[in-house]
């Protein structure tokens, strides 16, 4: 890229957490349009290589591998259910298992009885559909550190999602906790397991994080947080009314629009409504302007780019399944080999492409680590002609 | 800047104040150094003026507190933030954020602060207390005296006029405790910020204070005034103050450089005397012979780098071993090895002979016992009583005899107590009789002195000494360089994983500045590191003249037989 190029996109900004997400999810509406496993495998893929390319080097960033794993094991489950209760639809039996009869009552379950490939093929497909759908999130969640996305929140639910956040990365300090406890019972020379062993390690843990979550809310008491602006009683009532209506118009929306069984009817009205009822909420409530934001981030071309291509993908795979190829959904029964057609592979292809797009992910600082380094910089000895020279730049810079 | 209107505090089913009677105005620009024994309501004190009693504490709060100009009835600590700035005892728990620059931002954050103000108050901040190398650390990977910096500075960006720590080197090494507080300082020079600090380890901070807060007990007043003057009253006081009080100093110095001023005729009195070198018991037929001996341990945390390399260490039966060294030097992991819970990835840590790691738990608990940094973490049950017991039946020991060894070491306290509500100094008394119960031939102390106050510390030093005597060999480890001159007969110092010396006590602290003890200030080159073997050494010297002046100030020393409170 040119450097003008690279300057026209923002080449220094990283990207914005708001664009990762809504590339993430653009993905996983996507995944929602189809049971292609083919095409799923391809979404995850393409998510996949972009966290590989652009995961920040946070702790935050070490949790991808295991929303994957938590991915095989949906597949798992569904497929175990459905070999147990299953719906025993199709012609090619694979296998007979026991069945067991239920009563009159619970009649449409089945414990057991034949296993036919079409309905396999039908719970895999089901199954991946939904691991799919937690990748994308798991990648979102990898890319875009919750609390860089908190500055990006407006300030109407900074505070709610500033408890939040505290309390996912508590999360880390209890484990810790935990470690250091069972380490002391061993110290007491003590071999007890089950609910006694449960017990002596779970009341000191409970305890020190009880005390911690104390200590911070003293804490951020005292920095300020939950200050009360010019806001009147009535109108953070009102927003918080609107807040409300608004998200639950929102979740009617995305449910229609995960769901192709929903009628337009009643998505496109939720949809509206959610949206105006959540802006005019956000906007009475950010009113108040008690916060302001310490260097946030901004929403450069390149994020622009990085949200676009969720969009697209998205856009692609509704394409795709409004088309009525049997692409999107292959058949089961009978059982087909799922094909693939150009349309959603140019989605992959575009929902890949972050990964060499957005801003590449700064340098871990490791070089220039010590005193010595910036100690240099200041006397000017390392501005340009050391190798690690614009690396120091790059920490000491004032944007 | 503060002013305190007759006030009292009361928390809900108490049944006394905590705090009574204070009436008292601290000017602007003034460092105000708050002392007084454990539970004595120093951090009750330090809450009214940041609002948090009773705003957040609850509890009744009589009288009036004046911050600036606002009154803590009607504004609660966060309308106060711009106007009060708190660091606590552990930086880690207050961190809202997990870097530097937005840790130092969230204050003004809330405040609604311009950017570029905002901007520029943290760079100002960075250079100001020297984080500016960290900058874009995450702050869990500081060391914790930098972590305790970037505290003061999240505080400090609101630019408030007052500043409120509560115990803010407690867990700091020597080293980054005066990083801490020359930082402080600065603020008070550069800025005139009022400060309200509250400590145990008067030795570090008494001679940066323009005036002292002491409080003796809850319900009893306080006194305000010049730190020579309040000092000199106090149950609380400095080696420097207590050698003062000793030699009949007057006006009572409160700084080794003062102190060492006067300290001519003093070295002259003590003329040829020596201190006495303590003897290892020759009874039950003790050698030489190393208990339990370290012999080139490595020690590595997953993809670490190496904790410990190489160590060697010998632990003699019937001697108190102290190990110092920076935050992070190592010694809480040698001190595992030492227990036998980590298997050192090289090297061995053999007890008489056999490698410690290869003992089962409940055998390795009766001969090697170790108390970890949180005493709490050993403690799960509801009663005093209901651990002790189960203590012994851990430890083979016979029935009650926990609980008997719990009121030796701390005489009064109810068996009944939820072992959570306990003092520091209690609770620490009780994980003591617990790991001790069943007699073990070598005991481990991390940290042991953390939140204890002069009277505490000294009742810790004559249990230690008791068990040394019976021939128990006592390992700890700690920052705190007036209880290791007290307690310890060797001391090792650990850098970087390696011992870098090791030898006995005297002869380690006098040759470093970092270590070296106030007795040892004033009096160098005396080898004298405490005030009790001054003491001694007068009394030997000159009963008739030094007997009187002696045995008040030893009472004074010692203070009450509620210790350990």
């Amino acid at each position: 890229m040119s450097s003008t190029g690279a300057r026209l996109l923002g080449a220094r900004l990283p990207t914005h957490p708001m664009a990762w997400w809504i590339w993430a999810l653009g993905l996983a509406a996507a995944a929602s349009r189809t049971t292609n496993p083919f095409l799923l495998l391809l979404i995850v893929a393409a998510a996949a290589f972009v966290v590989v390319a652009r995961r920040p080097l946070t702790t935050w960033a070490r949790g991808f591998r295991a929303y994957l794993i938590f991915g095989l094991v949906v597949v798992a489950i569904r497929t175990v259910f459905h070999i147990v209760l299953g719906g025993g639809y199709g012609e090619t039996v694979l296998v007979w298992l026991p069945e067991i009869m239920l009563p009159e009552w619970s009649a449409g379950i089945r414990i057991g009885g034949a296993v036919t490939a079409e309905g396999l093929a039908s719970a895999v497909y089901d199954g991946m559909r939904l691991a799919t759908l937690l990748v994308c999130v798991g990648a979102a969640v990898t890319l875009a550190d919750p609390r860089r996305l908190l500055k990006s929140l407006p300030g109407a639910l900074y505070e709610a999602g500033l408890v939040v956040v505290v309390a996912v990365s508590m999360a880390p300090a209890l484990i810790e906790s935990a470690v250091h406890v069972r380490r002391a019972r061993q110290l007491r020379g003590t071999s007890a397991r089950g609910s006694r062993a449960f017990r002596s390690i779970a009341m000191p843990v409970l305890d020190q994080a009880l005390g911690r979550a104390v200590a911070l809310a003293a804490a951020m008491d005292a920095r300020g947080y939950g200050r009360v602006g010019s806001l009147t009683v009535g109108a953070r009532r009102t927003s918080a009314a609107l807040l409300l209506a608004g998200l639950l118009g929102l979740c009617l929306a995305g449910y229609g629009l995960l769901d192709a069984a929903t009628p337009g009817s009643v998505t496109v009205p939720a949809l509206v409504v959610g949206v105006a009822a959540s802006v005019i909420g956000l906007v009475i409530g950010s009113r108040r302007m008690v916060r302001s934001r310490y260097r946030p981030d901004r929403f450069d071309l390149r994020s622009a780019l990085v949200a676009l291509c969720g969009l697209a993908v998205a856009a692609l795979f509704f394409l795709t399944e409004l088309s009525g190829l049997a692409i999107s959904h292959p058949s089961t029964f009978p059982l087909d080999w799922p094909q693939l057609a150009l349309i959603p592979l140019i989605g992959i292809a575009i929902a890949a492409l972050p990964g060499v797009a957005s801003t590449p992910i700064e340098p871990p600082p490791e070089l220039t680590q010590g005193p010595l380094v910036p100690n240099l910089l200041a006397q000017g000895v390392l501005e340009s002609e050391v190798g690690v020279g614009h690396r120091v730049a790059d920490r000491v810079r004032v944007r | 800047m503060i002013s305190f209107e007759n006030v009292s505090v009361r928390y809900s089913g108490a049944g006394s104040d905590a705090l009574t009677g204070v009436d008292l105005v601290v000017p602007p620009g003034e460092f105000c150094l708050v002392v007084g024994p454990t539970g004595s309501g120093k951090t009750t004190l330090l809450g009214t003026a940041t609002g948090h009693v009773p705003h957040f504490t609850g509890g009744l709060l009589r009288g009036r507190v004046l911050v600036g100009s606002r009154d803590t009835r009607t504004h609660p600590p966060r309308e106060l933030a711009d106007v009060v700035g708190m660091v606590g005892q552990r930086p880690m728990d207050g961190f809202v954020t997990d870097s530097v620059e937005d840790e130092l931002a969230f204050v003004m954050e809330s405040l609604a602060l311009e950017p570029a103000v905002m901007r520029r108050r943290v760079e100002e901040t960075l250079d100001l207390l020297g984080l500016a190398d960290v900058r874009r650390e995450p702050l869990a990977e500081l060391s914790s005296g930098q972590q305790q910096r970037v505290a003061i500075g999240a505080a400090m960006t609101a630019h408030p006029q007052v500043l409120v720590l509560d115990e803010p080197t407690s867990a700091l090494d020597p080293g980054a405790a005066e990083d801490v507080l020359a930082a402080l300082h600065r603020l008070v020079h550069d800025l005139g910020v009022t400060v309200l600090l509250s400590e145990h380890r008067l030795e570090r901070v008494v001679q940066y204070a323009d005036s002292v807060l002491s409080l003796t007990a809850p319900g009893e007043p306080v006194r305000y005034g010049l730190p020579g003057e309040v000092l000199a009253e106090s149950r609380v006081a400095p080696p420097v103050v207590a050698l003062g009080k000793l030699a009949g100093w007057a006006p009572l110095p409160v700084s080794v450089r003062d102190a060492r001023r006067l300290a001519p005729a003093l070295r002259q009195r003590l003329g040829d005397a020596a201190p006495p070198v303590r003897e290892l018991p020759a009874a039950a037929g003790l050698t030489s012979e190393p208990v339990l001996r370290a012999k080139g341990v490595w020690q590595r945390y997953r993809r670490g780098p190496a904790v410990l390399r190489g160590v060697d260490l010998d632990v003699r039966a019937g001697a108190v071993l102290a190990i110092m060294g920076r935050n992070g030097a190592g010694k809480t992991t040698l001190l595992s090895a030492l227990q036998g819970g980590l298997k050192p990835e090289r090297g061995t840590v053999t007890l008489d002979g056999d490698p410690v790691h290869t003992l089962a738990a409940r055998a390795r608990r009766r001969l090697v016992s170790l108390v970890p940094q949180e005493p709490g973490d050993l403690i799960y049950l509801d009663t005093v009583d209901a651990e002790c017991a189960q203590a012994d039946t851990e430890s083979d020991a016979a029935p009650g005899s926990t609980l008997t060894l719990f009121a030796r070491l701390i005489p009064g306290v109810s068996a009944e107590l939820d072992p959570r509500d306990l003092s520091e100094g209690q609770r620490l008394s009780l994980v003591l009789a617990i790991q001790l119960a069943g007699g073990p031939r070598v005991v481990l102390l991390d940290e042991p002195t953390r939140g204890l106050d002069y009277a505490a510390k000294d009742r810790l030093t004559e249990i230690l000494s008791d068990f040394a005597r019976t021939g128990t060999a006592v390992v700890l480890s700690s920052h705190d360089v007036e209880f290791v001159a007290a307690t310890a007969d060797r001391v090792a110092v650990l850098s970087d994983g390696e011992v870098i010396a090791d030898a006995a006590t005297a002869e380690v602290v006098l040759s470093s500045p970092t270590y070296a003890p106030q007795v040892a200030k004033i009096l160098a080159p005396g080898t004298w590191l405490t005030v009790h073997q001054v003491e001694a050494a007068l009394l030997a010297g000159d009963p008739l003249r030094w007997g009187q002046a002696g045995q008040a100030s030893r009472a004074d020393l010692l203070s009450s037989p509620e210790v350990l409170r």
